[in-house]
């Protein structure tokens, strides 16, 4: 090999080098401004005044008695995990199953005064995953799953 | 007794694939053409024995066969004969089974069109596809066994997925998305056998180009149309949304889209063998990659059935097959020498060159953003996914320079060239670009990027049609032949491989405007409506008219039936469904589209109650998506019509290349 096939190469490993390190940079960059947690009313809660403004999926269960229809598709209710509830705003139509106690995953962020604002509501879907009668025994991530991917699109 | 035939059927292919493995590459070490002949006699022996396997379990599935245990488990009575025969595919070991079934199709295909003007590279890549095929044997025979043998043989079975019982497009998606992964693994096998005997033949690359365009043809179509069944069936209005299962379909589909062009460049100038042969072994690892994403259960869809053994299995494969090929790419690379350096400048070589990178670019931004939650969640143990505004904001600025790069690329000539012949040739198709912005600007698009993407569009349409029909033009011109005659004598001689491309360009053309447009500029709102009233939603009035029932065996369904009015015209009323399967728990919609041309009407209905007569909508206005159907049948047409021209094509350029060589002493 000749000097300057030497010389060709490092200069290309350097341009290649460069290359990822930008890219890498926005893309993670990109990545991080974009993240969707998948939060618990408990997460949502020690997260404090940083759950404001996040896009979040909030998981839980609907609490008995906390659906309140409002004008047009508003509705409001609580959703809980067993140990704390969170308040829900929810400008969308519900789905068919949704009712008391049903596993829900809202999508949404905090709203400044507090309430979770979500845009889109969804109840678990497919077989596996069933709400369980005491809330306390809720497994987060198998609702979650349970939403995931079957319309795994945010409205714009 | 039916089972243990089933059983019978996959380990003699496992063990055809495993014996031939072995013949392939002993016979590849030690140069011995009697090797190779059993090689390839172990070759077609797996390929009957792995479709035959497949043939007895649609044959159980129809005769109801519950002895067998994935007949049990998804089949049914009730079921009409076309869901019985898709059960097939519907649930994991199944899946497996017919991606086994695909993979013998095409190793059949493979081998038989393999011959001695391959040399050693004939017995390499028959040994790496039937190393594949062994795995997937082992995997049909153990962690994914379908022939299992049920002793309490039930009277009836459960039926699949209801969400994929829900449309004939489950019908139609599989196959096509099968026959583009499961294809991956011949050009896979054959650069790896280039990669081996330290040679990149034009025969083999011609092979190579042949067997990537095939799986390349049915990938375009498969990605659509999950895309497409995602809009019919899950009736959120939109078709694409980065799920991590639609972004596995898409990952591979880069890499061999870029395979495609870069093996241009290498099969005109002799130049990037190793890249070229790098895109095709990512597009077959990120088929795995794939599989393991969406079979592992790993993400929640429709796709992963249940938590399943086979994750690991796949991942240990997917883990091997990445470490053979890292290390035969690093060891052997250096073998295939470029014959020629690579031209600088306003060239089309440089256009090809960029047009590789951003695909590239493209694969690796969408792979982060599908991978890093995965990341997350193992080292961190914290569920989160990566919003759509990541991959919308990223790909976007990519995908319009290579729609700029589609435009500019065909329009520059081949190597060096003055500015007065670059000026000629890039400034004419200005004028279609310009049109095209200002139909735009004229019927209210504002979006910035879609702009630009109108304007791109505009100018790669008039390229792609100029270019499409330039011999034929020649054609009329110098030799004085009619339309017709000029027509189908370039389009059955040698100029097929280059129309097809230009088909294929147009096909993205029109689907790059039908995304920028129907992703950008659609409308919605939710309502709920009681019997007998109207909302007015854009030009469109709906009118809920009553609840229907429709009984059928399987489900039964709730369809709220809605009068629509465009204007003062009357229009068929919309009947969006909410189906209750007999054996699912939960109801699943069916939204009800009217498909235009201008604009699709999409009505989903949230909720149908029967007590209170009330109906919730979520009403959507697209425009041009039909267009996106449209543009993936075109370009699919592109792909097949190349795939044909392709062995005659390359025949004719490996001649001109022996003129020029020749023309260069």
């Amino acid at each position: 090999m000749s000097s300057n096939d030497g010389k060709k190469r490092v200069a290309l490993a350097l341009g290649a080098c460069a290359f990822a390190g930008t890219l890498l940079y926005f893309v993670v960059g990109g990545i991080g401004n974009n993240l969707v947690y998948y939060w618990g009313p408990t997460e949502v809660l020690a997260a404090g005044p940083k759950a404001k403004g996040a896009s979040i999926r909030l998981g839980g269960l609907v609490e008995p008695g906390s659906i309140k229809q409002g004008q047009g598709s508003n509705m409001s209710f609580t959703v809980t995990d067993g140990k704390k509830s969170f308040p829900v705003r929810c400008t969308s139509v519900p789905p068919q199953m949704f009712r008391e106690g049903i596993g829900v995953v809202v999508e949404g962020t905090v709203a400044p005064d507090g309430v979770f604002e979500s845009h889109r509501l969804m109840v678990s879907h497919g077989n596996e995953y069933r709400a369980p009668d005491d809330p306390a025994s809720i497994d987060l991530k198998k609702l979650m799953d349970s939403t995931d991917g079957m319309a795994g699109a945010e409205k714009k | 007794m039916s089972a243990s035939i089933g059983r019978g059927l996959v380990l003699l292919s496992l063990l055809f694939a495993s014996a031939g493995a072995v013949a392939a590459f002993a016979a590849f070490l030690k140069k011995r053409a009697d090797l190779t002949t059993i090689a390839v006699r172990a070759s077609y022996g797996f390929a009957a024995s792995m479709f035959l396997a497949n043939i007895w379990m649609v044959v159980g599935l129809l005769r109801n066969d519950f002895s067998i245990s994935y007949v049990a488990q998804v089949g049914s009575i009730d079921l009409p004969v076309w869901v019985k025969i898709v059960s097939l595919w519907s649930s994991l070991e199944g899946s497996i089974l017919f991606w086994g079934g695909v993979l013998a199709v095409y190793v059949a295909i493979a081998t038989r069109a393999m011959t001695d003007a391959h040399g050693w590279a004939r017995p390499a890549a028959i040994g790496v596809w039937l190393a594949c095929a062994t795995f997937f044997g082992f995997l049909i025979a153990g962690p994914a066994q379908p022939f299992g043998t049920v002793v309490d043989v039930p009277t009836d079975g459960p039926g699949p997925n209801p969400l994929l019982q829900n449309h004939v497009l489950m019908a139609i998606h599989p196959p096509f998305l099968y026959g583009g992964y499961v294809g991956m693994t011949i050009p896979f096998g054959l650069a790896l056998a280039a990669l081996m005997t330290g040679k990149l033949s034009p025969t083999l690359l011609g092979t190579i180009r042949t067997s990537l365009l095939a799986p390349w043809s049915f990938l375009t179509a498969a990605v659509v149309l999950g895309g497409w069944w995602a809009y019919e069936v899950l009736g959120w209005g939109g078709y694409w949304a980065w799920d991590p299962v639609e972004n596995a379909s898409l990952l591979p589909w880069l890499t061999a889209t870029a395979a495609l062009h870069s093996a241009i460049l290498t099969e005109r100038r002799g130049v990037l063998k190793g890249w070229t042969m790098s895109m095709v072994i990512a597009s077959f690892l990120l088929t795995i990659l794939g599989t393991f994403m969406t079979r592992s259960g790993i993400f929640n869809s429709v796709h992963s059935f249940t938590q399943s053994a086979i994750g690991p299995t796949i991942l240990v494969f997917l883990g091997i097959s990445t470490l053979v090929s890292v290390l035969l790419l690093g060891f052997r690379v250096d073998l295939l020498k470029p014959d020629a350096e690579l031209d600088r400048g306003a060239s089309r070589d440089t256009a090809f060159l960029a047009q590789n990178m951003l695909f590239v670019l493209f694969t690796f931004t969408v792979l982060i953003g599908t991978v890093f939650p995965l990341v997350v969640e193992a080292v961190r143990n914290v569920q989160m996914s990566v919003g759509r505004p990541y991959f919308d904001r990223m790909t976007v600025p990519i995908g319009a320079f290579l729609l700029f790069v589609l435009g500019v690329g065909p329009a520059l000539p081949w190597g060096s060239s003055t500015t007065a012949e670059l000026k000629r040739r890039l400034l004419p198709p200005l004028a279609l670009a310009s049109v095209f912005l200002a139909i735009a600007l004229g019927t209210g698009v504002r979006s910035p990027w879609t702009l630009v993407t109108l304007f791109f569009a505009g100018y790669a349409a008039h390229v792609t049609l100029f270019e499409a029909f330039r011999p034929l033009r020649t054609r009329m011109k110098f030799r004085t032949d009619g339309f017709v005659k000029a027509f189908s004598q370039d389009l059955f001689g040698p100029g097929l491989r280059r129309f097809a491309a230009y088909v294929a360009h147009a096909g993205v053309v029109i689907a790059f405007i039908a995304i920028a447009v129907s992703s950008t500029n659609s409308t919605s709102m939710e309502h709920t409506l009681k019997q007998g009233e109207s909302v007015t939603f854009g030009a469109y009035t709906l009118t809920f008219e009553g609840i229907e029932n429709l009984e059928e065996p399987h489900r039964t369904s709730l369809i709220a039936r809605i009068g629509v009015k465009k204007g003062d015209t009357v229009l068929e009323p919309l009947r969006p469904m909410m189906n209750q399967y007999r054996s699912q728990r939960e109801s699943i919609g069916t939204p009800a589209v009217r498909t235009g041309l201008v604009e699709d009407l999409y009505l989903s209905a949230m909720n149908i109650d029967v007590n209170s007569g009330t109906v919730g909508l979520l009403i959507m206005v697209n425009p041009l998506v039909s267009w996106l159907w449209i543009a993936t049948v075109i370009m699919t047409m592109g792909g097949l019509m190349a795939l044909f021209s392709s062995r005659r094509g390359a025949q004719v350029v490996e001649a001109a290349r022996d003129l020029q060589t020749e023309a260069a002493r």
